[in-house]
């Protein structure tokens, strides 16, 4: 399946960042938000200004929900800094990192990209999406210096 | 009471596109009413079948989430600003 627009591009501290607060959150999913610029019409270009690791209110090892109060405060903070939320991890604790079908079902957000985290093997996976009417397209994840 | 509404995107194509929109209420459950009313796209967006506020939106008074308050019997004051906001989740 080829990668759709835009690449997801992350600084080495930023993975780094998303990855550990996957662990952290072990044993249950862990979720966080992903802030960048936007155009004019609210599509993101892919830059990664600001993550903000948040809290799962399910507190759950197969589902998760941003704690609203972190969403409030990481759209806050977001727009502060001129930019927009773009985004969203969360981990999968023993499956691959690929939407579920709860993923696809909850995914409100068309301009968003969808960044899953499987740490279902010994090195941790990170993958992203666009789910857009059900439709699920990988985006492309560059890592700078990995 | 008058206040003011923001509109997540997704909602924004039932209230003829505006971000923002002025309601009247004592209560946000009020608020929603009116807001339902001129706009009947937003019934069953806001507010659920049992007339409880939508397990998937999240809603603001000021930078309070009325969960942690009175849910939709949280009142309300001139130009309080109620923010709704798509909840975040999957699995």
């Amino acid at each position: 399946m080829p990668f759709v627009e835009p690449t997801l591009r992350l600084s080495l501290a930023q993975y780094r960042g998303i990855v550990a607060h996957c662990y952290d959150g072990l044993p249950h999913e862990a979720c966080g938000l992903i802030a960048g610029p936007v155009d004019a019409s609210g599509e993101p270009n892919g830059d990664v200004g600001f993550i903000y690791p948040c809290t799962n209110a399910d507190e759950s090892a197969r589902t998760y929900t941003v704690d609203s109060r972190d969403l409030l405060r990481s759209m806050r903070d977001a727009e502060s800094r001129g930019e927009e939320l773009v985004g969203v991890w969360h981990s999968h604790t023993h499956t691959d990192a690929y939407p579920s079908d709860t993923d696809v079902r909850q995914a409100m957000e068309p301009h968003w990209v969808y960044v899953i985290v499987s740490l279902k093997h010994a090195e941790p996976v990170m993958r992203a999406y666009r789910v857009r009417d059900g439709r699920i397209e990988e985006v492309a994840v560059d890592v700078a210096g990995l | 009471m008058a206040v003011e509404v923001k509109l997540p995107t997704l909602l924004r194509v039932h209230a003829d596109g505006a971000s923002s929109v002025t309601a009247e209420g004592v209560t946000v459950g009020e608020v929603f009413a009116a807001l339902t009313d001129r706009h009947p796209g937003l019934a069953g967006n806001l507010v659920d079948g049992d007339g409880k506020l939508h397990k998937f939106v999240n809603v603001y008074r000021n930078d309070d989430d009325i969960r942690y308050l009175d849910s939709l019997d949280t009142k309300v004051a001139d130009g309080d600003i109620i923010s709704v906001i798509p909840a975040v989740a999957g699995g």
